[in-house]
């Protein structure tokens, strides 16, 4: 199991030819607190930088990239009824769906914990 | 200038603190050539209340309102008495000017008034919800049919040959741009049933309709049970939108949410607003909440403060032009605040006694007006089932009879001449409103003049 | 994923005690009175109206007689009136004191607008009235129609748009008419990144891509950069001027001249029109298409957001494409609607209606008092004035507040500040809550996007010196706090109606209508 970060904070934790996606600690502190979580439809195709869900806080609403192209394969349901966790648990019980991965080279180009880390810092 | 404070000392000790010479120079990023030397060639120069009040008075006097003559106008807008205390109400400065409530703490007045205003509408309707408002009927018949795309993911639009001919000109001008289809059709004065096409909509809602937008009563008066309308929608996947152009009626028939509407709209004018020659009105806008995220407008909403006290906020904002710009889901910004108030303290003073006996007595009086002027020689009355307005077909064209009638001091109707130029068919016909503030006098003074412009 | 750093804390971050009150058995305190909701009261069956019983008929309502009851609360007029005024003190106002809402422009509502506007000759005639009865009506639209063409020296202007967006609209819809009439399908529309909401919202309303444009250090539009995208897909900019910075766009010629040179139209959001009243017409900058926000330059009431109203003036180039219906004078000085009926012939290109009736008559009327009241000369120092009050408030407040633009010349109608030099942990929000307990309606906050922590204030003309200066002074008082750090102003404000209210509650679990556990029955 690795994750990995992409510059638009977003994580993706792969596991054999699935991967979880959810947005990085970092992000939900910038955002404040989330309101609202638009998920993906189970069965949809999301393409490497496209438009995926949309995360909400009163003041914003903020598009999340799919870090990789593939098909969603479950949705994180928790969120609908309680968008806090995103805020609590943003790498844990946060996460927003899961992926069926269509090229897993693309992660290549994604960061590591401690690249990410670095990232934010010169931000 | 009885409005501007600052006297020249004032501008003289200002423009030092500045460090400007003269007020020229704060106006020096604009380019020399469009700098205008002095006031504008032509123009008058300011003038005292009394002159002004003189010549808008005078330009007043040149229109022929409603008060002063039997009057029969509805078709979209509507007379109705408005209690006196409406009006003083909304001219309350904290009310009349303040500005749309972004800093809650102080603006608990207009949000709360909001909330109520959401919550009335939302039950007048059969809704779950309600936002605080459009424009107007018009414009919020038209984000009702975007509203229908987004949710459904669909581009075609089917609309009631019934729905006011205006509002389907405005659709027709958006959808031009927009790329939704749309499917309209011209009324008829089909006896008993008039601009009722029950049957092509059932016909024409398919598996790529995103909505069927219906107005009830319908433009020629015409009320209807929507019920099946909705269920064939449903089945299809699609949404019914339904408009009402006369809330009154509501305190008599049926919501649209009880029958089966997703989406309701409406034009608020007859509650507390006043005829104004078409504006400003106030658009009503009501869905089922699952909706709710899909719905323009601004939307107030329950909350606490810090100290756990109830108070009220604008919510939901992230669906709005000033947050999602491009992805917004409208652009709307102002809603019709204070028009609503003045809906929502009318709608108090009725409650749901007043409402029910205005529109008992509006539908008493419209029916007995109907009977009168169906015993005109050569008048027809066209609607089987109505409310508080209904369709004539008279033995001549009628545009000229109203404009006739209209030189003898009576404003008797709207002619479909008017509204649906060109079409023969419609030549003929007269639609009568005819609410609480029409006397059986009113009537009958219609209809002699009626009689005597038939027989002429 | 996009990042925004408008996520600012939207609920309270403390819990001190507002100052020490007694508490009281009602909750009110003294002249601020607690008022609960109309839906709240046990009895649904009253009524502030006196209706005589309806005459027995025999009914014609085709079977679908109301059966169940709607839950409508009524009150009896003395119930009301209180209801209501209550309700009513608890909102800041212009009436109150200074507003000083950038881009919104609240300056006072002069009551004779008021008055003549409830003319029974204006406010009692229906839309649809023959226009022979309604030609004083249709003379109010005519005059004001020409003195806002006069004083934007423009071609044309379509009267019934219904609010700012609704005009901007009128004026992207003529543009994409314009386009198709010459058979272009351009398809994009830019904007400045410091535009208001609307502008963006309103080009995807009818159809547009948008692409942003971005600013200058000085806060302009980068005309290079603008001039460099200009091309055959661009259909036309959406410029604001004088800017949501309070700065006028030196360059707006220039401008006009380069999208017109590649085939483009310029539409400017007039929000900000009253800095120049009387002393810039925008068709001397070569604008296509411009709204007039008669709720903000003509005075006529925001009402607690809206009715608005925003007549669009346009060029030469667009005038052919404006919507119907509209005035028109005719050769023996009576006025004729022209509708669809015969936009044939009088009006062929109109791109259609785009409201049921005229427009916002009762604003117009309003509007053209406010007009007439101030004349010529009038307006000119409307402007002169409102510039003036706003530098005043910069040069008073730029040694305590950062002035991001301040150093590039005077601003226009509205002064603009940062956030920077405030306390670690202190923002923008705390300075509007203190400024609420100094007794004032915050400055617009967090607005442009393209300045961290904005705070645009606009105090406009029909400020008093002496306002002015209790202004600042209150202003000075709350920066000095945020920049020291006082934790105190954390729990501002503590003397309103309310203190901070969650709006992460509210937003989370949205309560948008009152629910009772059972709805009362109605009398039947």
């Amino acid at each position: 199991m690795t994750t990995y970060f992409t510059e638009d904070h977003e994580w993706i934790t792969v596991n054999g030819g699935t991967a979880t996606v959810g947005i990085t600690d970092y992000a939900q502190a910038q955002l404040g607190d989330i309101v609202f979580v638009e998920l993906p439809a189970a069965g949809a195709n999301v393409a490497k930088g496209g438009e995926a869900a949309v995360v909400e806080s009163v003041k914003a609403a903020s598009d999340v990239f799919a870090p990789v192209t593939g098909t969603v394969s479950e949705v994180n349901a928790a969120l609908e009824e309680d968008p806090a966790l995103v805020n609590s648990a943003p790498e844990g019980d946060g996460w927003f769906f899961k992926l069926a991965l269509a090229d897993p080279a693309e992660l290549e180009g994604l960061m590591d914990a401690a690249a990410y880390k670095a990232f934010c810092e010169g931000l | 200038m009885r409005y501007l404070p600052l006297t020249d000392a004032d501008r003289s000790a200002m423009l030092a603190r500045i460090g400007a010479a003269s007020i020229d120079d704060l106006f020096a990023d604009v380019p020399e050539a469009a700098r205008l030397a002095g006031p504008i060639a032509g123009l008058p120069a300011h003038a005292s209340e009394l002159a002004v009040e003189r010549h808008m008075s005078r330009l007043a006097r040149r229109n022929l309102s409603a008060g002063e003559a039997p009057f029969f106008l509805g078709c979209g807008a509507y007379r109705h008495h408005v209690p006196a205390s409406v009006d003083h109400l909304i001219q309350r400065g904290e009310f009349l000017t303040s500005y749309t409530p972004y800093q809650p703490e102080i603006a608990q007045g207009t949000l709360q008034a909001l909330f109520e205003f959401q919550t009335q509408v939302a039950r007048l309707f059969g809704c779950d919800v309600a936002n605080a408002s459009m424009y107007d009927g018009s414009t919020a018949c038209w984000e009702a049919i975007t509203m229908a795309r987004r949710v459904t993911k669909r581009a075609k639009a089917v609309l009631s040959a019934g729905l006011h001919p205006h509002y389907v000109s405005l659709a027709k001008t958006m959808a031009r741009f927009t790329g939704d289809r749309l499917d309209v059709a011209i009324p008829d004065l089909t006896p008993g049933a008039p601009g009722d096409d029950m049957a092509r909509l059932l016909a024409a809602i398919d598996g790529e309709t995103s909505c069927v937008v219906v107005q009830n009563p319908n433009i020629l008066g015409h009320v209807a049970d929507l019920s099946e309308l909705a269920a064939r929608a449903h089945e299809k996947g699609a949404l019914l939108v339904v408009v009402v152009t006369e809330p009154v009626a509501l305190g008599a028939i049926r919501s649209p949410g009880e029958m089966g509407a997703d989406i309701v709209v409406g034009e608020g004018q007859s509650i507390g607003v006043g005829l104004n020659f078409g504006g400003p009105y106030v658009g009503l806008f009501a869905c089922a909440e699952k909706h709710v995220r899909q719905m323009p407008g601004r939307l107030a909403g329950v909350t606490a403060d810090a100290d756990g006290q109830r108070g009220f906020v604008l919510t939901l904002s992230t669906r709005e032009q000033h947050i999602r710009r491009e992805k917004a889901t409208s652009n709307i910004c102002t809603n019709a605040g204070l028009c609503a108030l003045a809906f929502s303290i009318h709608l108090t003073l009725l409650g749901e006694t007043g409402l029910r006996r205005l529109a008992e007595l509006n539908h008493a009086g419209a029916v007995a007006a109907a009977e009168r002027l169906a015993r005109v020689p050569g008048v027809e009355l066209v609607n089987g089932a109505f409310f508080n307005e209904f369709t004539l077909k008279l033995p001549r064209e009628a545009r000229p009879v109203v404009r006739s009638l209209a030189d003898k001091g009576i404003l008797g109707g709207v002619s479909l001449g008017r509204l649906y130029p060109g079409e023969a068919s419609l030549a003929g016909g007269l639609v009568v409103a005819v609410t609480e503030t029409a006397s059986g006098e009113d009537v009958e003074t219609l209809a002699q003049a009626l009689e005597a412009e038939i027989a002429a | 994923m996009s990042m925004n750093s408008e996520g600012r804390v939207t609920r309270p971050e403390t819990t001190v005690a507002a100052a020490q009150a007694p508490a009281t058995f009602t909750g009110n305190r003294a002249l601020m009175l607690e008022e609960g909701l109309i839906f709240e009261r046990d009895d649904y069956a009253r009524t502030g109206v006196d209706l005589p019983e309806a005459p027995r008929v025999a009914g014609r309502l085709g079977g679908l007689e109301r059966s169940r009851p709607i839950g409508l609360p009524g009150l009896t007029e003395p119930e009301a009136v209180r209801h209501y005024t209550r309700l009513s003190r608890q909102n800041y106002a212009i009436d109150l004191g200074l507003f000083p809402l950038g881009s919104c422009t609240m300056k006072h509502n002069p009551r004779l607008n008021e008055k003549m506007a409830r003319l029974p000759g204006f406010a009692d005639i229906h839309p649809l009235a023959p226009v022979d009865t309604v030609q004083g009506a249709l003379a109010v639209i005519d005059e004001l129609a020409q003195w806002l063409i006069t004083l934007t020296g423009m071609h044309a202007v379509a009267m019934s748009p219904k609010a700012g967006a609704h005009g901007e609209l009128c004026g992207l819809l003529a543009i994409r008419a314009a386009h198709d009439a010459a058979g272009s399908d351009r398809s994009v529309i830019l904007v400045p990144e410091s535009a208001h909401g609307t502008n963006p919202a309103t080009a995807a309303f009818c159809g547009y891509k948008v692409e942003n444009i971005p600013a200058t250090a000085d806060g302009r539009v980068d005309l290079a950069a603008l001039t460099a995208r200009l091309g055959p897909d661009v259909a036309g900019v959406m410029i604001t001027n004088p800017n949501t910075c309070g700065l006028f766009e030196r360059d707006m010629k220039r401008i006009s001249d380069a999208v017109h040179a590649a085939g483009g139209y310029v539409y400017c959001d007039g929000a900000n029109f009253n800095a120049i009243v009387g002393r810039v017409r925008p068709g001397d900058l070569g604008i296509d298409a411009m709204h007039i926000n008669l709720h903000k330059t003509f005075s006529t009431p925001h009402g607690g957001g809206g009715p608005g109203s925003g007549p669009v003036v346009l060029s030469e180039a667009l005038a052919p494409y404006a919507p119907l219906p509209f005035v028109a004078r005719q050769a023996d000085g009576s006025f004729k609607l022209v509708e669809e009926e015969t936009a044939g012939e009088d009006h062929p290109g109109s791109f259609g209606r785009m409201t049921a009736f005229h427009g916002q008559m009762g604003m117009f009327t309003r509007a053209l008092t406010y007009i007439l009241s101030h004349g010529a000369d009038g307006l000119r120092q409307v402007s002169e004035d409102a510039v003036l009050n706003a530098n005043y408030v910069l040069r008073s407040l730029d040694d305590l507040l950062d002035a991001p633009f301040g150093d590039s010349g005077p601003c226009m109608h509205e002064a603009l500040f940062s956030d920077e030099g405030l306390a670690q942990g202190f923002t923008t929000l705390d300075i509007a809550k203190g400024l609420i307990d100094e007794g004032f309606h915050p400055m617009t906050m967090y607005f442009p996007l393209v300045v961290h922590g904005a705070m645009l204030i606009e105090p406009t003309e029909t400020e008093s010196k002496a306002a002015l200066d209790q202004f600042i002074g209150a202003l000075r008082s709350v920066a000095s706090r945020a920049r020291a750090g006082d934790e105190a102003l954390k729990a501002a404000p503590a003397l309103a109606p309310r203190r901070r209210l969650d709006e992460t509650a509210a937003a989370r679990k949205p309560v948008l209508v009152w629910k009772d556990d059972a709805l009362p029955q109605a009398a039947e």
